[in-house]
């Protein structure tokens, strides 16, 4: 078979210029918001109210046993009804593609960011809590003070590998027909009858990408390893 | 706000005319099942050789087993998964890639989706039981050595069974990952339990139910993967170890 470079090249104004932009916030937006998210209900498990740390442990554990496009069929169907009962309107609500995968990403990934940011408080003394409260701080302001800051600095390469795996990850809003890169790869190997050319170099770009973003994780643990 | 939930659905005759929805959703499960099994027990055999190579002194091997991880590792499954749809049968000498093409439902697809998740898995699998391996005291290996065994039966009779016990709780994971990553196989055309979830829901208009059932599957598949895991770990574990403990008290015999 031949292979056709020019395929390839005439296509990247829109594989990148469309489909990376929206991979790229579709990351960034599902990491920060997953992250804050996450944090939150790893607190909760953590707490010594079972009222508080068992609905935390249900969620994050039912989310964790079921496969990511089961959840993205679950929020893009769902989401329309809970948006009506929340304005209160009697018809579902127009949501979208895009929204609900944001909301989707951001929900899986704060199941996933828990429990790193969990193990991360835990590798925390407990002397650190102890030594807030001790000097007037409440519970809250010792663990945004103190505790969390050095978790997050602890598990900072878990994160960097968690936001590398939910990069690639996103690619599977193709079923949902929203424009990612491998979804915009898809629609002009689909035009031009080069899917091959096509769905070779958007795996390359993903190769190329993860494997750089996983050496500076790499650096970053090293680093963190020397600093402690 | 009107959802008509009815549970009676799953009765009904599905698009196809002949079968329950019911029934159509337990096929979806079999096909899961047949997928993470391959794609588990082939991963499990490959992922062990990876790990050897990734551990072994020879340069060469190292390289190898490196490179395989890092490419398997770094391409998200899905666009794996079309390599091994769309372009593997391009690349294939012509007659071959013709026969995989005509290749009808469902091996046509359950054949590239076990390659694909086989080839991830044993990546993912090698990383792990690397980890297990680089946790043994160098000191085992050595002995071993010493004691005039071969680098070949080294791994086999010292290190290897040493490191398969340390890994069980993170292989647990792994496992219920490839259960879970075998949904991405309705992309090609498997209609495994989320894609006979996804047809239910397009014929029927009962999404929730559909959903909720293939939810139901998933946490029983997994839950019973925890389990086995959970014997295999009791069964393996030598005493001295903290998992013989554990064993003891369950058999009753710990005094």
């Amino acid at each position: 078979m031949n292979f056709d470079f020019a395929a390839i090249i005439q296509a990247i104004p829109y594989l990148f210029g469309t489909g990376m932009t929206f991979t790229l916030t579709l990351t960034t937006a599902a990491a920060s918001m997953g992250l804050i998210l996450g944090t939150l209900l790893a607190v909760m498990r953590l707490s010594p109210y079972r009222i508080v740390s068992i609905p935390a442990g249900i969620y994050v554990n039912t989310m964790r046993s079921i496969p990511l496009l089961l959840v993205i069929f679950w929020f893009y169907f769902l989401m329309p009804y809970i948006g009506a009962w929340i304005t209160g309107s009697s018809r579902p609500m127009n949501v979208g593609a895009y929204k609900s995968a944001i909301i989707t990403f951001t929900l899986f990934e704060a199941a996933y960011f828990c429990e790193i940011m969990r193990a991360g408080i835990q590798s925390v003394s407990r002397g650190q809590l102890s030594a807030g409260l001790a000097i007037g701080l409440t519970y809250w302001q010792s663990m945004q003070g103190i505790i969390l800051p050095q978790a997050f600095r602890n598990m900072l390469p878990s994160l960097g590998t968690r936001v590398i795996i939910l990069f690639q990850d996103t690619s599977l809003v193709y079923v949902l027909s929203l424009t990612d890169f491998l979804g915009a790869g898809a629609k002009i190997g689909q035009r031009d009858g080069r899917l091959v050319e096509l769905y070779v170099f958007v795996a390359l770009v993903y190769l190329v990408i993860c494997f750089s973003a996983s050496r500076i994780v790499k650096l970053l643990e090293r680093r963190a390893f020397v600093a402690r | 706000m009107n959802y008509d939930w009815s549970w009676k659905i799953f009765l009904d005759l599905s698009s196809n005319g002949v079968d329950t929805y019911v029934y159509n959703l337990l096929t979806g499960v079999g096909w899961t099942l047949a997928l993470s099994l391959s794609a588990g027990i082939a991963s499990f055999a490959f992922g062990s050789i990876v790990a050897v190579m990734r551990t072994a002194p020879s340069v060469t091997l190292h390289f190898i087993g490196t490179v395989y991880v890092e490419i398997f590792r770094n391409i998200p499954l899905l666009v794996q998964m079309f390599l091994w749809y769309f372009v593997l049968p391009e690349l294939l000498p012509k007659d071959w890639g013709d026969a995989l093409k005509q290749m009808g439902q469902p091996w046509g697809q359950f054949i590239p989706a076990v390659l694909c998740l086989s080839f991830y898995g044993t990546a993912r699998l090698a990383e792990t039981l690397r980890a297990g391996i680089q946790s043994l005291p160098g000191g085992q290996g050595q002995a071993g050595t010493a004691m005039g065994l071969t680098p070949a039966q080294v791994y086999l009779y010292v290190i290897m069974p040493q490191a398969y016990r340390i890994v069980i709780p993170p292989l647990t994971s792994e496992f219920m990952g490839i259960v879970k990553y075998s949904s991405v196989a309705l992309t090609i055309g498997l209609l495994e339990l989320t894609g006979q979830a996804r047809a239910m829901q397009e014929f029927s208009f009962h999404i929730f139910e559909a959903f909720s059932a293939a939810t139901v599957g998933y946490l029983v598949i997994n839950g019973c993967v925890v389990l086995i895991m959970h014997h295999v770990e009791r069964h393996f574990a030598l005493p001295g170890k903290i998992g013989w403990k554990a064993r003891m008290k369950l058999s009753g015999s710990a005094s």
